[in-house]
């Protein structure tokens, strides 16, 4: 299991727990006991329960015909944006509530970037009757402001992150803090494949769902388990982290990750890591993050507010040195070229982090028998601002 | 003996007042340090500007950033450092900042630098014990600079001993669960914190930090410890100040009167 984290937290080099002191023993609790308790029967079962009833899994997986044409080859969308609350977020969301609420605690903190995260935490805190607090950049709640009503309606407290760029970066900052200050009665209740150790791992196993489905779903309409790509976006990595898992092993399953290039690698504007970063700790973890040559995080920019984080979960950052994964990268336009070109093919408005998967598909070879999935991480009802604003410049393009 | 223990061996009350290095301007570290000792202060601490401080408040979150934008380098604080020793022997002067400057400056390189400029000590709160142990202590040790490590109110006994076989110098001993600048005052549960700590028989003395704001909570700490730092309320008093010396020695009058 080449691909698997090691009993101390890493992927090669990549991983492990760098944090404070402050944070040891809620942190080693957890890596201590994790695995056993969502391992346990009653918890796998409670937690199958939700993602069918409640999520609504297994969410389809869809040849897009006219998308396939267009690219003369095969093309399926696996529709995590028809989750419950509108994208993969939730099955680790419902995971984690659920092994916080076998930990006793009754303070629930995260952050969130797109808000998706935050929206599907402010869900199954809702659900379990716990109390929430999300914190996001500023800036985030400016650009995706229905999901920070959506998280008010839902009775969690926004908090914003108001240091650094003000987006993903910072939230993740200021959770961490306030974990610090509530270490008894608080869970960090982390949205991606970020964090310390055993956070990615856990996450990863969570989302790994997207994947188990994708294995029988394409055996029952191609005849084999295993498609020739897996395309998708990637931020800090979780919804990636799921559509690879269970693919990571067999190598002959091409494995994708798209980047964010926001203006492009070479403007400074952009959150394109494995591109322009270097090996170096963010958030607890040894990964790629973008850094000055004194160890300043510098501030990443995407359109894309699920993208826009400076890092990459260690996980990919093993996957992207060894080869495992190839690691491309979208702009800000190419990724509303293609959401407008799903929409308009296909009618499915993709989210503006989800378009950034679909965009890199002019950029690859495929071939006509070449069966390719990519993960359509959520929809784009959050992101209408944008694309609105946008419309006239995309259809003259289209 | 090097400066810290034997600084903990002649004194007691100890004041460690922590600045942030290059704030509020670049280059008001040296004066500032001067001064300090002037005023009486037995031992600094010099945070260096991280753009991401997890352990950190907004007051010092606030500093680093001011530092940061004034551009202050790795390199200027090391020189800022070999100024100091110019015309200051005996205080022992501790660094504390973050891992991944150390990862970027390159570990070895760094604890180099730091020992040829006069650095006694060094606190990098989200460096593992056991990554320090297997990689760089025999370094640290051999440089003779001291590596300071931090427990809390959470840490158990079993993991303190552990510690405290790590840590040369002293015991950074977190006074409550919370990031650096929280004021709340010091309350009968920490107390029997820095008592139980107190009592087990550690190599180490230590000194206590984070919410140490004022005389009091200075003199309750020091009931137990060997001294105590002060960090986010020193910083708040210079941010406005039109006279820097005034303030500091004012500052440090009311701890110690
Ligand atoms: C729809 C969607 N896709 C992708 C992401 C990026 O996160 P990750 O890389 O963890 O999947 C987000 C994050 O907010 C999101 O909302």
């Amino acid at each position: 299991m080449k691909y698997q984290v090691d009993k101390n937290g890493f992927y090669g080099k990549f991983g492990g727990a760098f944090i404070p002191e402050l944070l040891y023993s809620n942190v080693e609790y957890l890596k201590e006991h994790y695995l056993n308790i969502i391992q346990d029967t009653s918890f796998k079962k409670e937690f199958k329960m939700l993602l069918k009833d409640y999520a609504g899994r297994p969410t389809p997986l869809y040849f897009a015909k006219r998308l396939s044409a267009k690219y003369n080859t095969n093309i399926f969308l696996k529709r995590e944006d028809l989750n419950h609350t509108g994208a993969h977020k939730i099955n680790n969301t419902i995971g984690q509530i659920l092994l916080a609420k076998r930990l006793g605690k009754k303070r629930i903190i995260a952050e969130t970037g797109a808000g998706q995260h935050g929206v599907a935490t402010a869900t199954v805190s809702a659900l379990m009757g716990l109390q929430c607090i999300v914190y996001m950049g500023e800036v985030d709640m400016k650009r995706q402001a229905p999901n920070v009503a959506r998280m008010e309606m839902l009775g969690a407290e926004v908090r914003p992150a108001i240091s650094g760029s003000k987006t993903l970066k910072d939230a993740t900052n200021e959770a961490i803090r306030d974990w610090i200050n509530h270490p008894e009665d608080t869970y960090y209740l982390i949205g991606s494949v970020v964090g310390p150790h055993p956070y990615p791992d856990m996450v990863a196993r969570f989302q790994s769902v997207i994947s188990e489905e994708m294995k029988y779903q394409m055996k029952e309409k191609t005849g084999s388990e295993n498609p020739d790509k897996i395309i998708a976006c990637v931020g800090g990595g979780s919804n990636a982290a799921g559509a690879f898992y269970h693919y990571l092993e067999n190598e002959s399953v091409e494995l994708i990750a798209v980047e964010a290039e926001g203006m492009g690698i070479k403007s400074g504007k952009t959150a394109a890591t494995t591109q322009t970063g270097t090996e170096g700790i963010i958030h607890g973890s040894k990964t790629l993050l973008m850094q000055n040559n004194d160890g300043q995080i510098i501030e990443p920019y995407s359109l894309s507010a699920g993208l826009d984080y400076p890092g990459i979960g260690p996980l990919h950052a093993f996957l992207f040195k060894s080869h495992r994964g190839k690691f491309l990268g979208a702009t800000d336009k190419e990724a509303l070229q293609a959401a407008f070109e799903l929409t308009r093919m296909e009618g499915i408005i993709p989210a503006l982090e989800s378009a950034h998967a679909l965009a890199v598909l002019p950029k690859i070879k495929l071939k006509k028998e070449e069966t390719v999935i990519i993960n359509l991480s959520g929809r784009g009802d959050k992101d209408m601002q944008t694309y609105s604003s946008n419309l006239n410049a995309l259809k003259n393009n289209f | 003996m090097n400066r810290i223990d034997s600084l903990i061996k002649e004194k007691k009350n100890i004041l460690n007042i922590y600045i942030t290095a290059g704030y509020p301007e670049k280059d008001d570290t040296v004066f500032i340090v001067k001064s300090l000792e002037k005023a009486g202060v037995d031992m600094i601490e010099i945070g260096m500007p991280y753009s991401d401080p997890l352990a950190d408040g907004p007051v010092i979150q606030h500093s680093s950033n001011r530092a940061l934008a004034n551009g202050i380098h790795l390199d200027t604080i090391f020189y800022q450092i070999q100024e100091i020793r110019k015309n200051i022997e005996a205080l022992p002067i501790i660094v504390m900042g973050y891992f991944n400057q150390l990862m970027q400056y390159g570990v070895e390189r760094f604890l180099e630098k730091a020992a040829a400029s006069g650095v006694d000590g060094l606190i990098i709160p989200d460096l593992p014990v056991d990554i320090y142990n297997e990689k760089y202590r025999r370094k640290t040790e051999e440089l003779e600079l001291d590596m300071i490590f931090l427990i809390t109110p959470q840490t158990s006994d079993d993991r303190i001993h552990q510690i405290d076989e790590a840590t040369r110098g002293f015991l950074y001993v977190v006074s409550s669960s919370s990031t650096t600048g929280n004021t709340a005052s010091l309350k009968k549960k920490q107390e029997s914190y820095f008592e139980r700590i107190a009592q087990m028989q550690l190599r180490n003395p230590f000194l206590v930090g984070f919410g140490i704001s004022d005389k009091t909570s200075f003199d309750l700490a020091c009931r137990y410890a060997s001294g105590a730092i002060i960090g986010s309320a020193f910083i708040k008093a210079i941010e406005n100040t039109s006279n820097l010396d005034k303030t500091i020695h004012q500052f440090i009058k009311k701890i110690k009167s």
